[in-house]
């Protein structure tokens, strides 16, 4: 307990127009330690930032360093400092007054500012900048000073919002390697923000995997990669392979129509599961022999270290491998899988479920709008759960024949069909699996079939 | 052909340039004379510099007092008005959709608007209002009409300031109100410079506002001075070289801040 610094409990905030840009965020941050917010833009990470650091208020839940509350702490007197995205530099004044801008506004005396703001150049490899005006310093060199800026201060806690966004990539990767050995000499705790996954792999010790408002995943590098917890984590984190999967019993699961040995038990007996591979793990040769399964070559690229290829398996599914060796395209290839590579995930939902109003007995509304069904013999008024399966929701281009309408919010290629997230005009998610394309934010049309539509009365407990 | 088109092109710009400034050079080369009618010439001299300097003419407190009034009145107005117009630009630009957009529309009618119509509203508004009129309902006439024009030069700096920097201040332990001495305004400086410089001239020049505005204490201004003056019969003949003395003065102002502002974007573009 004693060496979490930061705790942020029941944490939650709504924009208005009510959207939940955090949902009961419940997080600790340990001293020293090199956290980071990982997560696709909208997924809330900057707002949890932003609280932190003092700039919006949380609707609900606290936020507590070394015990003491935080929220309601206006930002100037919180023990932290932030380094903004686009080095939110003061243009009007040089590189010295810059660094020596908290110092000076804490009144320590001038001799001290000099020798903390040239030991800071120093640290960011600066030194003899102190007369520039900043404007004329690349964006490289100004982040650096956005970094002395914040860390002359001698925070606690350091929070960075995506600081090396906005750089091009090998100053990125230079900047990366500097940040980490900055956070190990200084021992300050880190908190930072970012989209991209690889950045957060090189330089984290614990990982936040965010979505919509919600904590997918907390672990460190190796864990998150190796052992996602949902499809949305291993989707997000690295390339992978995620297929609809049947456990059959312990340390055994099929997928692709072929059956395989697992690591994992606990799950039940033919229990639907995600499975992922990643494609690395695929192991491809030219020999059939003694591969788990077979397929065809339909691209191979070069990727530099290594090749990336897609293979359309015997059963028809599609897997993306990685290998350092290249194979013919239209060529046949074998493949296995070693147990230990195989990572399968307890499947979300298996089915739409939704809340309905009966309006007669063949009409039934959810979602929004009134789909007909087979004959119930139930009556209107009547609450009812409506049960739809994902490859039964038929999406279509013309709203004005759909009975609602919602926006692709999340895209999943499952092998050998795509799963999506729909988000209605009502805010409800509905999934579809389908074999058509459709881009994410595309606006589609929903119609379901009455005799795909099941309905059972809700057991009324008044 | 090309030769022919070339010089129309080069006739052209400088009939207009001469059309622009004949008036100006009239009234320069005009105060170096001493005729008392216009567009007579009497040889050099530079006898109206001298009686305009030391007050040595008919009525000549009349036109002290009013260049006095006038400019007092500039600087009071350009300032209030640059003060009132930065905050109003902050509060417009941290409004959001459809309320921001009103407020810009709303900011530009009054820029608009004729001066006559401002000039006669502001007259019957204060009598409604039963207030006195004279150097008060002036100073309060010309901060109404140049506030739009400092919220006007202090919003663009505004939207291209890092949106940050305030934050960014606030972070590093500054309070709401040092964060905006510190940071807000240096970073917004340049358009509250041009902004007062705008307003101030605006101010200068006005006739038809001050006009309703100034009551029956006798108060005048340079503009509503001569307006008198020339219904009188004959405009003083000092005023040719106070005239060519303000338009100098404008000149070397507004090339210094070009000067500036040249060296400014030199210095940022490396």
């Amino acid at each position: 307990m004693t060496d979490r610094i930061i705790n942020i409990s029941h944490l939650s905030k709504s924009f208005p127009g009510g959207s939940k840009v955090l949902d009961d965020i419940n997080l600790y941050i340990r001293k020293g330690e090199f956290l980071t917010l990982l997560g696709p833009s909208g997924c809330g990470k900057t707002t949890m930032l932003r609280m932190i650091a003092g700039f919006l208020q949380p609707d609900e839940g606290s936020i507590t360093m070394d015990g003491k509350e935080l929220t309601g702490v206006p930002p100037h007197l919180r023990p932290l400092n932030t380094v903004f995205q686009r080095y939110a530099l003061f243009p009007h004044l040089d590189v010295y007054d810059n660094i020596a801008f908290g110092l000076k506004l804490k009144g320590v005396p001038e001799d001290e500012i000099d020798k903390r703001v040239s030991k800071v150049l120093k640290l960011v490899s600066m030194s003899d900048y102190e007369d520039r005006d900043v404007n004329s310093l690349s964006g490289g060199q100004q982040q650096r000073i956005a970094i002395a800026r914040a860390i002359v201060n001698r925070p606690k806690v350091l929070l960075l919002d995506e600081p090396l966004a906005a750089l091009d990539l090998k100053m990125r990767k230079d900047m990366q390697i500097e940040l980490k050995e900055m956070h190990k000499k200084l021992g300050i705790t880190f908190i930072y923000v970012t989209h991209d996954q690889e950045e957060a792999l090189t330089l984290s010790d614990t990982i936040v995997v965010m979505n919509e408002g919600k904590i997918q995943q907390i672990g460190t590098p190796m864990d998150i990669y190796n052992e996602p917890v949902n499809s949305f984590v291993a989707d997000f984190i690295g390339e992978s392979n995620i297929l609809n999967g049947t456990m059959i019993k312990d340390r055994e699961v099929s997928f692709i129509g072929h059956d395989f040995k697992c690591v994992d038990e606990g799950f039940g007996e033919n229990a639907p599961v995600d499975v992922v591979i990643r494609p690395e793990d695929v192991i491809i040769k030219s020999k059939l022999e003694g591969a788990q399964f077979t397929g065809k070559v339909k691209s191979c690229t070069f990727k530099g270290v290594h090749y990336e290829m897609f293979v359309d398996t015997d059963n028809g599914y599609e897997m993306m491998i990685q290998d350092y060796n290249s194979f013919e395209v239209g060529s046949t290839v074998g493949m296995s899988i070693n147990p230990n590579d195989i990572q399968v995930m307890h499947k979300e939902r298996v089915c739409n479920t939704f809340e309905g109003v009966m309006k007669s007995s063949d009409t039934v509304e959810f979602l929004g709008g009134e789909f007909k069904c087979l004959d119930t013999g139930l009556e209107a008024g009547d609450k009812v759960t409506v049960t739809v399966k994902f490859n039964k929701v038929d999406l279509l281009d013309h709203e004005d024949e759909a009975i609602c309408t919602g926006n692709v919010v999340f895209i999943l290629y499952k092998g050998d069909h795509y799963h999506l997230t729909i988000k209605t005009e009502s805010g409800e998610k509905v999934w579809v699996d389908t074999d058509d394309i459709w881009d994410k934010n595309d606006l589609v049309g929903i119609n379901i079939l009455p005799k795909d539509i099941h309905i059972t009365k809700t057991a009324e407990n008044e | 052909m090309m030769t022919g088109k070339k010089l129309f092109a080069k006739v052209y710009l400088w009939v207009i340039l001469a059309i622009l400034y004949a008036p100006i050079v009239f009234i320069a080369v005009f105060s170096f004379t001493e005729a008392k009618s216009l567009g007579n010439w009497t040889g050099f001299s530079v006898n109206l510099y001298k009686s305009l300097f030391s007050g040595n003419m008919q009525n000549s407190g009349g036109l002290i007092s009013a260049v006095q009034n006038t400019l007092v009145i500039a600087l009071i107005a350009a300032s209030v008005a640059t003060v009132m117009g930065t905050v109003a630009a902050i509060g417009i630009f941290n409004m959001r959709g459809k309320k921001k957009q009103t407020m810009q529309f709303l900011n530009n009618i009054p820029m608009i608007n004729p001066d006559i119509i401002t000039g006669v509203s502001l007259f019957l508004l204060f009598v409604f209002l039963h207030i006195s009129q004279g150097y008060a309902t002036v100073i309060l006439a010309h901060i109404t009409f140049c506030t739009p024009y400092v919220v006007l030069n202090v919003l663009p700096k505004l939207s291209q300031m890092n949106p940050n920097i305030y934050e960014a201040a606030l972070d590093l332990g500054a309070t709401p109100y040092q964060a905006l001495r510190k940071v807000m305004i240096p970073s917004l400086r340049p358009g509250m410079i041009s902004g007062f410089i705008l307003s101030f001239t605006m101010s200068l020049d006005d006739f038809a506002v001050t006009f309703f505005t100034r009551g029956t204490i006798g108060l005048d201004t340079l503009s509503t001075y001569i307006y008198a003056d020339a219904r009188k019969g004959g405009l003083t003949p000092e005023l040719k070289p106070l005239m060519t003395i303000i338009f100098l003065i404008i000149l070397a102002v507004l090339l210094f801040i070009n000067i500036r502002s040249a060296k400014n974007n030199n210095n940022k573009k490396k």
